[in-house]
């Protein structure tokens, strides 16, 4: 059974009805649960207007299960933008097919270059990301991670929806986790919103997860692109699919993010309300769902913004960011994604949360584990530390 | 209001009492106790059914139009073991669902969790219906439901024992991450322990000595149909949650997180 399965059984406007519907005693049912057996109905609950009211509570609740689980930790990651090439057109996205903007193809050189600037920042962990074309497909990614992995524990992607044999041969590479947000879980605004392109097939994008599971990844990434439809709505689907993961795919760990609609190159579109305060209970109603679910804070946000919500349930946060490719390394000429909103420097981000009681960790995974060694990358690493 | 019914390999099941058949001190009592039980699944054990067409005691008084049979393999020590015993449970009494229990220690018979993910591929193979008895470890049931297991049966505390849900944390995660219906089995000695499985959100319950070996089997019987039927309405009914157990509770103390978000509170 995949998920696109599970998602027919769910009617996205009963279920927006059933959010609206929620009273504050469901809300405080929903509270009073022990940790870990908050189900979607209470998820649902929290979700709802009438959980505003509870926000503090639900706040409160939220920083101490992520403390309990995760420790005063902030993983912190760069996204690395190899590519803005892209077959699709999606009306919130600076990288849509019909946008006249330059377009790029990073070279093996030109990613060693990014590599460098972001090693010199301290990352050890980045996400790499492309637009959906045949030229970025699995041979490339898989180039790209060969370049990277001596230089980097953790090697993330988002990029198209692959088949299964992909996910399992860029694993083979060193790729640890996958990140595809399902941008909505409504049809018809799915529909309005990705044009053409192969993005615009929406069965085989809500099953990505499910072949990422199957193909035996480390991570998969899900979330929705908050402002395209209800997020409510949306980020109660975000929760189904979490659970259809969790049971399903019971290996693979799991991570939320919670991207809103930001500025970018293209037409204006009408965006539905979803503000700073709402991000924050969506944040703390998964983290009641899910004490063990890593949430990502993203660099769209301001800064201001991130230095106070960073501990309301958040386990990684980008910083840094370009979303271009070559940005780091090069003049950033040709267009990036969307528009960032947190400028600092990775270590401004670092020193920060050092003063807040925090430890920045820059490490996701050890590649020793994949058996890398054997290819000589840490092969004496590994050895001297059996040795002492 | 009545509960919904239970599936297990597409068969549906209004009763969520299994009942076992083992060590009641008449046929007579066994009859009567599982009549007031309400079941409709009934274990046996495939070491006490004569098999080759002789009358036999327990078969004599079960009406198999009116309750399906799940032979278990109780006796068994391994897989290959138990393998032999379930093609001959499945000849003789004519049902492919089977019941897989393999307890090589003869003392406390506890499961052996790796012959049984063994006996469970191979069985599944082989056509069986099967739901595994088991320790209440959540990671071994993932398995057993990848092997093709029809639902798991964890266990509530050791066999006998009637100390009830002493495995209840290992429980909770079983149930929340399973996809097949989860029955606990063994330990449940009062219709309170089965009541409580089943508000905990396990899908059945499988009693055996609390109800054959009470002073009144007919009587308990009862309660225990009774209690599984209460645990299940309150299930769905949707039980309130714990004043002591939430967050709320402990967050007065601490200074608050989100008046930097100001208003939107009505």
């Amino acid at each position: 059974m995949t998920f696109t399965d599970v998602w027919r059984r769910h009617d996205f406007g009963a279920v927006s009805r059933r959010i609206a519907s929620k009273t504050p005693a469901d809300v405080r049912r929903a509270l009073g649960r022990p940790r870990g057996s908050v189900d979607l109905e209470d998820l649902a609950a929290l979700l709802s207007p009438a959980a505003s009211a509870y926000l503090e509570d639900m706040a409160q609740a939220s920083h101490q299960y992520t403390l309990e689980r995760f420790g005063p930790t902030m993983r912190l990651y760069a996204p690395l933008y190899l590519s803005n090439v892209c077959a699709n057109v999606c009306t919130y996205c600076g990288f849509s097919a019909h946008n006249r903007i330059r377009r790029k193809v990073l070279t093996d050189a030109e990613t060693l270059a990014e590599a460098r600037v972001l090693r010199g920042h301290g990352f050890d962990s980045v996400l790499l990301v492309t637009g959906e074309a045949g030229r970025v497909g699995r041979d490339y990614l898989a180039g790209s991670l060969r370049l990277l992995r001596p230089h980097f524990s953790g090697l993330w992607i988002e990029v198209q929806p692959l088949p299964e044999e992909d996910y399992g041969a860029l694993a083979a590479e060193g790729m640890s986790a996958v990140m595809v947000y399902q941008e909505t879980y409504e049809p018809a605004a799915y529909a309005r919103h990705h044009l053409s392109g192969p993005k615009a097939d929406m069965a085989w994008r809500l099953e990505t997860p499910d072949r990422v599971g199957r193909a035996g990844v480390k991570k998969v990434g899900l979330g929705a692109l908050f402002g395209l439809s209800d997020w409510r709505t949306d980020a109660w689907f975000t929760g189904l699919h979490l659970r259809h993961v969790e049971t399903v795919h019971w290996r693979t760990r799991t991570s939320i993010s919670f991207p809103r609609l930001r500025p970018h190159e293209g037409e204006e579109i009408p965006v539905t309300p979803f503000s700073e305060r709402d991000l924050v209970q969506a944040a703390c109603a998964f983290r009641l769902l899910s004490p063990e679910t890593e949430l990502s804070l993203s660099t769209r946000e301001s800064e201001a913004f991130r230095n106070r919500a960073f501990r309301l349930g958040f386990t990684s946060m980008s910083a840094g960011s370009r979303t271009n490719p070559g940005g780091y390394a090069s003049a950033p000429e040709s267009l990036e994604q969307f528009a960032i909103d947190d400028n600092r420097s990775p270590a401004a981000v670092a020193a920060f949360l050092r003063s807040q009681g925090y430890e920045p960790v820059w490490k996701d995974w050890d590649s020793t584990y994949d058996g890398f060694a054997e290819r000589g990358g840490a092969r004496r690493a590994a050895a001297q530390a059996l040795a002492l | 209001m009545s509960p919904s019914p239970l599936v297990i390999a597409g068969v549906e099941f209004s009763s969520r009492l299994f009942v076992g058949t083992g060590k009641f001190s008449s046929g007579e009592i066994m009859r009567r106790s599982l009549e007031a039980s309400g079941t409709q699944l009934v274990t046996v054990a495939l070491g006490r059914v004569r098999t080759g067409g002789e009358p036999d005691d327990i078969l004599g008084h079960l009406d198999t139009a009116r309750y399906r049979l799940l032979p278990n393999t109780s006796g068994t020590r391994s897989a290959r073991e138990a393998v032999l015993a379930a093609e001959l449970a499945r000849e003789a009494l004519e049902t492919n669902w089977l019941k897989l229990e393999i307890h090589p220690d003869p003392k406390y018979l506890m499961p052996d969790p790796v012959e049984t993910l063994e006996a469970t591929e191979l069985l599944v193979k082989r056509g069986f219906i099967v739901l595994p008895y088991v320790h209440a470890d959540p990671v071994l049931c993932k398995r057993l439901e990848e092997a093709g297991a029809a639902a798991v049966m964890p266990l509530g505390s050791p066999i006998g024992s009637a100390l009830g849900l002493e495995s209840r944390a290992f429980l909770e995660i079983i149930i929340a991450q399973s996809r097949v219906p989860v029955v606990v089995d063994a330990g449940l000695g009062a219709p309170s322990h089965a009541a409580a499985a089943l508000e905990m959100g396990a899908d059945a319950v499988l009693v055996n000595t609390a109800i054959a070996a009470a002073g009144n089997p007919v009587a308990m019987a009862e309660a225990f149909r009774l209690g599984v039927e209460a645990g299940r309405t309150a299930r769905e009914a949707g039980l309130g949650g714990r004043a002591s157990a939430g967050a709320p509770a402990r967050a007065s103390a601490t200074s608050p997180l989100t008046s930097f978000l100001g208003g939107g509170a009505p």
